[in-house]
């Protein structure tokens, strides 16, 4: 139990995974925890990633989390001034407004 | 000799293209002179033809235009002059020409004066064109040419409701005979993969040998449905029972149409058409068997009817299904010869009757109710003497053309061995004596006896003009003689030698042949045999009902009132198609639409889907909430199943 | 051992962490136990000899996006108290759909693993392994077109963060230098026809 394999970290990576999606469906509230969510759910990909690389003595896929922390900054930079616009013009974060593409 | 079949067939349709399309600018005279001019031109080079075909001239069989080819198939325009077919040509110019001239007279108060003469050149062209054809393709065109002329020559009057009526009749009837004659056309191209004549022609043999299947476990041989599918359209055309209830109906139109098409011409198309088929039919004796026995009842049959009918037109309207009856039988009865020679004579007599009567009728002021008239003798005798001689030949007169071709038809029939002959032949000699009374019975009464003449119409009673009663003299010329100076060559000879096919086992003129020693002692033949006694008793029966006893004909209707009502009522045909069968159309028509079209096709299917469509897509609508957590949420659910699904299969 | 140990402690402040983004009422906390999450994270890559990653998570992640959201919490004037209102609605499905996931995931690696070796023996220490070193001989080659495309995502997010929360100011005056350039005399000059006044 105490030897660590790639095991333990797919499954934390799972757990993340799984508690940021909750986070997502849970706030109802906050656009900027629906971003810090999906910042979270980057993360558990990245530690798959990295666990799988290590595991497989291929550095491909260190490269790409490299990859992905670069996208992710680009994304979370572009969702926040989004965000930042929205306010401007609505003046509230609450998710449960943001409903004009209804069907 | 191309050039000049093609000046023979072009020349009425340039005619009428001018007299139609331009008839107001070149006026009355200019719309008659042109297009007498066409059919004049017709008529002086087919008699060329003819006269070389006489003389030996081979037969020509080319093609003009190939308008189509699809797969090994070609659709072409062309020519096969032969004996019969330089015959036919000759008496259609003829009679076209005759009548033509004749319009001029009876056409002359009418506003649609240009409209006419363009319509019966064009028909002239049609008809040119069906008998010239060498392939069932022009032969077709042709005959739906001449059905569409017909349809609007007998429509020609086309603000009365009758005509109308008349012409939507005339047109659908033809086309149900038009379908059965696709049908044959269709089963011979698919099994000869040709429409040419004489390639088909040379595939008879195998042709009757192949079996084809109609229904399920029916096998007929190909050639007999061919034959007896062609022969459905022959029925169309010639008004055969129980397709003949058009041509009554026909006399709605003026009577130079009733003269050149539905006695000289397009009804003949049909006969025509067997005897150009006749290396087919020979070889299906069923075929042969079923023109015969419909040929017979229609002779006898509509001949019946024409002794009650009380329109001038319409007894010689019966007379004409009567004798196209008989040419029918002489076909069926394997006598092609006989029944083509009796055509020709027909044209002649008949044609020159319905101009006589339209003579008659013009003089009164278009009456043609016979009880309105009498006694005309003295007041029309150019008329008169023209429709005795009329009548004489159609009833069989000894030394007139009709009954050159009569009596050797009746002969042909007796020695016949198709099965069905002894019907036939019962059925055609008991035709001669109802056409002798039914003929003097309208002579009779048109111009002998007591006038029962209108007052107004008998002050402007004078003979008709020129133009009127010279076609009918002209007329009345051949059907005296053209039977004595043609019989020999024609229906004893070897005239259709290169067209028509007789089998030998078949040929009822074999034996007639051997006998015939020329005209005078076939007409002293004649004593002997019934049909001349026959023909005396008919007209003494009509001379003794309507001028001696007058008042017996009305005491037997009432007492025979029962068989009255059903000639009267045309063996109740007419009620049968229009209540029965064209109520029945309209109906499964309007099931169609109201059912078919309305509520299946548009209702459900269009309609229905555009619904469907709009129903689901409201409901999935549903879906689309605008919030982004219900997207996700739906995401990691459909993550999750999947995930399960592919995890715990199997 | 002690590796064994550490991976557990730094795994449950992760997981503590997480839990606390997703349950804090406030903003400003939550951004900082996302910090904490992230710091934790870079912990076990150090573990996992993944040393580059690692700090450069820790540099561009906590040190700039990090920062980039707590500057933006705190520049909208947030009402906090109506935030936090019907939390517990949603809870419990949320909670199973995630339960759900969670395990299909670990059953899938304990028991559908197949017995793979490399899934349940320890990950090997190569001698020497640079972790430096390796990301960059095969970034500069074998993936360096991916690497100039992402250079290029990054002006791309600098340009659409300027163009989205660009704001014009209305009634400012600013010159079209094009248009100066342009100008010809006849616009600004017009001849009007004046009487030569002379003194007479």
């Amino acid at each position: 139990m105490l030897t660590i394999t790639t095991a333990h970290y797919l499954v934390l990576a799972a757990i993340l995974f799984s508690l940021s999606v909750a986070g997502i469906f849970i706030n109802r509230k906050n656009v900027i925890l629906l971003l810090m969510c999906i910042e979270l759910m980057l993360l558990a990909v990245n530690f798959n990633f990295i666990a799988f690389s290590r595991m497989l003595n291929d550095t491909t896929g260190q490269v790409f989390v490299f990859f992905i922390l670069t996208v992710a900054a680009a994304e979370a930079a572009i969702g926040l001034a989004i965000l930042v616009v929205l306010f401007r013009n609505t003046r509230s974060i609450n998710v449960e407004e943001l409903d004009r593409l209804k069907g | 000799m191309e050039n000049l079949y093609l000046t023979i067939v072009l020349a009425p349709l340039a005619a009428a293209a001018v007299a139609g399309l331009l008839g107001k600018v070149i006026g009355r005279i200019g719309a008659h002179t042109v297009t007498i001019a066409g059919v004049a031109i017709s008529f002086v080079l087919s008699v060329i033809v003819l006269r070389a075909q006489l003389g030996g001239a081979p037969i020509y069989n080319g093609p003009v235009y190939e308008w189509a080819a699809v797969g090994r198939m070609s659709f072409q325009v062309g020519f096969l002059i032969d004996h019969l077919t330089a015959l036919m040509m000759a008496v259609v110019t003829f009679v076209s020409l005759a009548v033509h001239v004749y319009t001029i007279g009876y056409m002359r108060d009418d506003p649609g004066y240009q409209r006419f003469f363009s319509y019966i050149s064009l028909f002239t062209f049609s008809m040119l064109m069906l008998v010239m054809s060498n392939n069932f393709l022009q032969l077709f065109f042709g005959w739906e040419a001449v059905g569409v002329v017909s349809y609007l020559l007998i429509g020609f009057w086309y603000t009365r409701p009758t005509a109308i009526f008349a012409s939507l009749k005339a047109f659908i009837v033809n086309r149900v005979g038009d379908f059965g004659f696709l049908l044959g056309i269709a089963a011979l191209a698919t099994y000869t993969g040709t429409l040419d004549y004489s390639q088909t022609f040379a595939n008879a043999e195998r042709l009757a040998s192949t079996s084809i299947e109609i229904f399920a476990g029916l096998h007929w041989s190909l050639l007999t449905f061919a034959c007896i599918c062609l022969f459905v359209g022959a029925m169309g055309k010639s008004a055969q029972m129980p397709l003949h209830v058009w041509l009554p109906d026909s006399m709605e139109g003026p009577t130079p149409i009733s003269a050149l098409i539905h006695a000289a011409t397009m009804v003949t198309a049909g006969i025509f058409m067997v005897a150009r088929m006749s290396p087919l039919f020979e070889h299906s004796e069923v075929a042969l068997s079923v023109v015969l026995t419909i040929g017979a009842l229609t002779a006898f049959l509509t001949g019946l009817l024409g002794i009650v009918q009380q329109d001038i037109k319409r007894v010689i309207a019966y007379s004409t299904l009567s004798q196209l009856g008989y040419m029918t039988v002489a076909l069926g009865a394997s006598a092609y010869g006989a029944g083509i020679f009796h055509l020709m004579t027909h044209a002649f007599f008949k044609a020159l009757l319905f101009l006589a009567a339209g003579s008659v009728i013009i003089a009164l002021h278009h009456e043609q109710d016979i009880r309105k008239m009498g006694g005309l003798r003295k007041h029309l005798p150019v008329t008169y003497w023209t429709f005795l001689i009329g009548t004489l030949a159609l009833i069989g007169f000894p030394g007139f053309s009709g009954f050159f071709s009569k009596d050797a038809l009746i002969d042909a029939v007796a020695h016949s061995e198709t099965p069905g002959a002894p019907l036939a032949y019962w059925a055609v000699l008991l035709g001669v004596f109802v056409t002798a009374l039914y003929s003097f019975r309208l002579l009779f009464v048109v111009f002998h006896g007591e006038e029962r003449i209108d007052r107004h119409a008998k002050e402007h009673l004078h003979e008709s003009p020129a133009v009127v009663w010279l076609p009918l003299l002209a007329l009345a010329f051949p059907s005296v003689i053209a039977g004595w100076l043609t019989v020999g060559r024609v229906l004893f000879g070897d005239y259709f030698n290169g067209s028509i096919v007789v089998l030998p086992e078949h040929d009822p003129l074999r034996e007639l042949r051997a006998q015939f020693h020329g005209p005078q002692e076939f007409v002293m033949e004649a004593f002997k045999a019934p049909a001349l006694y026959l023909a005396a008793a008919g007209a003494l029966v009509a001379w003794f009902l309507y001028l001696k006893r007058p008042d017996l004909p009305a005491r037997w209707q009432q007492q025979f009132s029962g068989v009255y009502r059903v000639l009267i009522n045309k063996y109740y045909f007419d009620w049968l198609n229009e209540n029965v069968l064209a109520r029945a159309g309209r109906l499964f028509g309007g099931f169609l639409w109201k059912v078919g079209d309305e509520t299946v096709i548009d209702g459900a299917l269009v309609n229905g889907s555009a619904r469907t469509v709009g129903l689901v897509a409201s409901v999935a609508r549903g879906l689309q909430s605008g919030y982004l957590y219900h997207y996700a949420f739906a995401m990691i659910v459909g993550l999750a199943v999947i995930i399960g699904w592919l995890v715990f299969r199997g | 051992m002690i590796a064994g140990l550490l991976f557990y402690a730094f795994a449950a402040i992760l997981l503590v962490a997480a839990l606390g983004v997703i349950t804090t009422r406030n903003p400003v906390h939550a951004a900082l136990f996302l910090v904490l999450a992230f710091v934790q994270s870079a912990a076990l890559w150090l573990l996992i000899e993944a040393e580059f990653l690692a700090i450069a998570l820790v540099l561009v992640y906590v040190g700039a996006v990090m920062v980039l959201f707590l500057f933006v919490v705190m520049m909208l004037d947030i009402n906090v108290e109506e935030i936090r209102e019907g939390f517990t609605r949603y809870l419990p499905l949320g909670a199973a759909v995630a339960l759900i996931v969670a395990v299909e995931i670990g059953h899938v690696i304990w028991f559908r693993s197949q017995g793979l070796a490399f899934i349940t023996t320890p990950t090997p220490n190569p001698a020497g392994y640079s972790n430096t070193k390796a990301l960059g001989s095969v970034l500069y080659t074998q993936y360096v077109y991916p690497f100039e495309i992402a250079s290029v995502i990054l002006l791309l997010a600098i340009v659409a963060a300027i163009t989205l929360t660009m704001r014009r100011r209305t009634g400012l005056k600013v010159q079209d230098v094009a248009k100066q350039v342009a100008v010809r005399r006849e616009d600004r000059v017009r001849i009007v026809k004046v009487e030569a006044s002379t003194e007479r």
